[in-house]
């Protein structure tokens, strides 16, 4: 109804306008008529009357606007007006308009997908009911999201402030749901994960806590839609179905709907089973476990009326409780709530810094643009001042001239907006269908919404506006009979112009591009080149685990022992060794240690939190992990003898003083058993390639098993070849095990993953920033020879030698780049602070990096100003004389 | 035509208003009877005066119907309003009392200072 309200409103205008169109035309040759029949009665012919009288009536259309604007014609009639006498401006001057639109369909579509990220990872929530009010529990001083499954319970059955609160974990599991057994991603859930969050099923039923009956008791399975589609071809028969997990059956009870996949933003899992089912999805079952934090997050929706600080001071009411109940266990106990999407503040906080600091740069990206455009549409508004003089004298109101002005600013900025977005939102959907690790089921949905496109229509409304304003005062300022007069504006003054400072500003922003860019690299550069405490390369990873294959108890590590045998066999393998988890993947574990005269072991009394590895007696060989002092594990390391350790060299001097008297000494681990300490090995990279120095040791899996299983093959053979004749070998063992082979340096892409995306985009927006500084530079430069073309001509008339030449020419230009790169970089400098919690040893006192960010400034400006600089060189005096 | 005087700004309206109170007129009208009640001694562009016109029946001062002409040719006519007839007695007065002392002002002699 409303629809057809508007269209006849729009039909009964377009007809009022053109009946009055009409009408004026008809008034307007009624006075040329009555003209002429003065004039004829003069003595002149009708013909030669009428042409008279046209000529003397002056320019219709010029008349026919102002009368349309006199008597009121809508907004819109006069916008379309001067839209279309702006696009008719813009297409005199092709070269003006390509640079401008692209110019800015650069600067805001490095914003849309900017923003579009931070969007989709910072701003939307959960796609959950009443995703506000959904929480998760951090713990500590560090925000650590992880807790254990007893506090888990403690947590949800003591507070007052959460309706429910659900936890969940990730773990790569087998499935094979005929004879097709493959590695797959799940999430192990508590039983009120769907009725906490409020999620309704697709199809079928969920699972509810009422299903929980001890440990195994619930043998069920959730599809995400995502994997019923892909794995099960939308079958509707898929419910009740049971399938092979880990070679124990689970029966599928229902799949999820489409928009609900999983509690995290960027990890998707293929389907959820409930956690007390833990010892058949992971092999072990740590749920009784109070001191081993194996739970991702807990997360609850918090009652009406309950607001997070109060929610915060029941929670650690419940805290001190703990503390006091379970001093060995739970150390510090204080919470805080968090927005759950990016598992808290653990990766949320850097990840938001980063992309705030992101969106910074290329909001200074955009403005470097407008600063550009401002000064090239100041340029050019004072190429017409003529043109504003000859209307402005014609008496055409000041205003009238700065809403075309506005006019044309705003349509090149709606037009390059466009672009960018276009671009931008081809970049977005790149971006989502983009799996970055090929080990993990990452994806960084960031498909545009409204807000992405709202965003950009609003920065290109606001950039149109911002360099629109550049020449108003100048336009406003125009004297039309000095300016027809003399014939130029003449004028160029000596004193600091609007347009130098946002010259140099523009400059300042590239320099800080420049120099976090080359920071970034650098640091990337470095951490590629720094000590792992292994060797990535000539070597394959393969990645199983046995309990996927039914394997557990006794037989995991049986099985394990076989796997390396086997491959060990292969020709041109040199070593094989096993770890429970690579370094560098997706973190560590780690728990606390204890000096040997430590007799109570609460967490505060820990003498260092170390990392911990399970490894079979070859690894440190197959890994070039190098041995400093004692020996390595051995297979005889087992159940029946004293419990060993092999620790790296932070360790040693960490608790024992120092690296070379720790072999033979003892220390504590967190159940209380005494480790002797064997050998020392080399520090190395753990959890990320940014952490300083952390202490590491090694256990035997025979004395501590895990069913977590990567084989490190060290060869000089063909890669291919080798991963053909590994995959044979293990199908041999047995062909219902899932696993993956890869060459190690390929695994190594997750922990590279933050610092490459990092250095990347700063790359990316490193170059923008100086394309866009060439521009400018290049047109302040450009202009600035074109205007005073008469006066160094003189100069050379006079004999004035090419370098004085050139520094008249362009010694302001280079004086505000030294100005602009000067503070740019000091500003640079101090953004590289924030990135040093993501790439490793970003620091911006690096020579290299100083004399890069000045070579690349110098280059920059040699770019930016040749060409005027050869159109400086070549004036020949005669001939520009003579012309003027 | 060179001995014409620039309209001050504003003025225009003011004569259009004159011109109409004598009686109802076509613009081309309007233009001859400007140029008869000041002696000819003013310049106006004449597309320059239907904006104007425009202007006045959008502020309700004049009122336009179509008619013919002495000429036997269809012209609009425009007339004055209450409101306009109103406008050019406040806006005379405004005008006499600005000539008035523009007058006295430069006709000072520097010894009655």
């Amino acid at each position: 109804m409303r629809l057809l309200d508007s269209l006849r409103f729009r039909i009964a205008t377009l007809f009022r306008r053109s009946q009055m169109n009409a009408e004026m035309e008809d008034e307007l040759r009624s006075h040329i008529q009555h003209r002429a029949d003065d004039l004829e009665r003069s003595g002149l012919s009708r013909a030669e009357a009428e042409r008279r009288a046209r000529i003397e009536f002056g320019g219709q259309a010029r008349f026919k606007d102002e009368c349309h604007e006199a008597a009121g014609g809508t907004l819109v009639e006069s916008l379309l007006r001067d839209v279309r006498l702006a696009i008719r401006m813009l297409r005199k001057s092709p070269g003006f308009t390509a640079v401008a639109v692209v110019t800015l369909a650069l600067g805001i579509g490095a914003n849309a997908v900017v923003f579009g990220v931070l969007n989709a990872l910072i701003l939307r929530p959960l796609n959950v009911p009443q995703a506000q009010s959904l929480y998760g529990i951090e713990r500590g001083s560090d925000k650590a999201v992880n807790q254990s499954y007893p506090d888990y319970l403690d947590l949800r059955d003591r507070n007052r402030s959460f309706d429910d609160l659900a936890a969940y974990n990730i773990a790569s599991v087998g499935l094979d749901t005929g004879n097709n057994p493959s590695g797959a991603w799940t999430l192990e859930v508590t039983g009120n994960y769907f009725d906490a969050l409020g999620i309704q099923p697709y199809l079928g039923r969920f699972f509810h806590g009422a299903d929980e009956h001890g440990p195994n008791s619930a043998p069920y399975i959730v599809l995400t839609y995502a994997f019923w589609h892909s794995h099960f071809q939308d079958d509707r028969g898929v419910v009740g179905r049971i399938v092979q997990l880990n070679k124990h059956p689970f029966t599928i009870l229902g799949v999820a709907p489409s928009e609900f996949r999983g509690t995290l933003l960027f990890v998707f899992p293929d389907f959820w089973v409930p956690i007390v089912n833990q010892e058949q999805v992971e092999g072990t079952n740590v749920l009784n476990a109070r001191g081993n934090r194996g739970i991702l997050m807990v997360l609850g929706h918090l009652k009406a009326g309950v607001t997070p600080a109060k929610a915060v001071a029941d929670l650690n009411s419940i805290g001190s409780y703990l503390e006091k109940t379970y001093p060995k266990d739970d150390g510090q106990m204080t919470f805080s709530l968090a927005r759950p999407g990016l598992s808290g503040d653990w990766l949320g906080g850097p990840l938001r810094a980063f992309l705030t600091g992101l969106m910074l740069l290329a909001g200074l990206i955009l403005l470097a643009a407008c600063a550009n455009l401002g000064s090239l549409f100041a340029a050019r508004a004072a190429d017409r001042s003529r043109e504003v003089a000859v209307r402005l004298a014609l008496g055409s109101s000041p205003l009238r001239i700065l809403r075309q002005l506005f006019t044309e600013a705003v349509l090149i900025s709606l037009i390059g907006g466009a672009v960018g977005l276009w671009g931008s939102v081809v970049l977005l959907r790149e971006l989502s269908v983009w799996q970055p690790l090929p080990t993990a089921p990452v994806q960084v949905l960031v498909t545009p919404d409204a807000n992405v496109y709202g965003v950009a229509l609003l920065l290109s409304l606001a950039s149109g506006f911002l360099f629109g304003a550049v020449p108003v005062r100048q336009v406003l300022h125009t004297d039309p009979y000095q300016v027809i007069k003399s014939g130029s504006t003449g004028k160029l003054g000596r004193r600091i112009t609007l347009r130098d400072l946002l010259l140099v500003g523009q400059i300042a922003i590239c320099a800080v591009l420049v120099t976090s860019s080359l920071v970034a690299v650098r640091g990337l550069v470095r951490s590629l080149h720094s000590s792992f405490g292994f060797e990535p390369q000539n070597a394959m990873v393969v990645e199983t685990d046995p309990s996927m294959a039914g394997y557990s108890g006794d037989r995991a590590p049986a099985m394990q022992k076989r796997m390396i045998d086997a491959v060990q066999t292969i020709p041109g393998v040199k070593s094989v060794g096993l770890v429970d988890r690579l370094p560098l993947y997706y973190g560590a574990n780690s728990s606390n240690v204890f000096t040997d005269k430590t007799t109570d072991l609460r967490p505060a009394n820990a003498a260092a939190e170390a990392v911990m590895y399970n490894i079979s007696p070859e690894y440190f060989d197959a890994a070039r992990t190098s041995l400093l002092a004692g020996r390595t594990l051995s297979w005889h390391d087992d159940k029946h003898s004293p419990r060993v350790a092999v620790v790296n060299r932070e360790f040693a001097s960490k608790i024992f003083g120092s690296a070379t008297n720790a072999v033979g000494r003892y220390y504590k681990a967190e159940d209380g058993s005494r480790i002797q300490v064997v050998g020392i090995v080399e520090d190395g990279k753990y959890a990320s390639l940014a952490e300083d120095p952390r202490p590491a040791m090694f256990f035997p899996i025979l004395q501590s098993p895990s069913s977590g299983t990567s084989l490190v093959v060290r060869s000089n053979g063909d890669p291919q070849q080798l991963a053909a004749a590994i995959k044979s070998t293990l199908r041999d063992l047995d062909a219902g095990l899932p696993f993956t082979i890869r060459a190690w340096n390929q695994e190594l892409e997750s922990a590279l993953f933050p610092s490459r995306m990092a250095t990347l985009s700063l790359g990316v927006l490193g170059v923008m920033g100086a394309m866009l500084s060439i521009t400018g530079i290049f047109g302040m430069a450009a202009y600035s020879v074109s205007k005073r073309l008469r006066e160094l001509g003189i100069r050379v008339a006079l004999g004035a030698q090419r370098r004085e030449v050139l520094q008249a020419a362009l010694g302001r230009a280079f004086k505000l780049l030294a100005f602009g790169s000067a503070a740019g970089l000091l500003l640079g400098m101090l953004a590289s602070r924030v990135l040093a919690s993501i790439v490793y040893q970003a620091t911006p006192r690096d020579p290299l990096v100083l004399a890069g960010v000045v070579l690349a400034m110098l280059l920059l400006g040699l770019v930016a100003t040749w060409i005027p600089a050869q159109r400086a060189l070549s004036i020949d005096p005669a001939i520009l004389l003579r012309e003027e | 035509v060179t001995d014409q005087a620039q309209l001050l700004p504003g003025t225009l309206d003011l004569l259009i208003l004159r011109a109409v109170s004598l009686g109802p007129l076509h613009g081309y009208g309007v233009l001859l009877r400007i140029g008869q009640i000041s002696g000819n001694a003013l310049l106006i562009e004449q597309g320059a005066l239907y904006p104007g016109l425009f202007r006045l029946v959008r502020q309700g001062l004049l009122k336009a119907r179509w008619g013919t002409s002495d000429n036997n040719r269809r012209a609009k006519f425009y007339e004055l309003t209450a409101a306009g007839r109103k406008r050019l007695r406040e806006e005379t007065e405004n005008w006499n009392r600005l000539a008035t002392a523009i007058g006295a002002a430069l006709a000072v002699q520097p010894e009655e200072v």
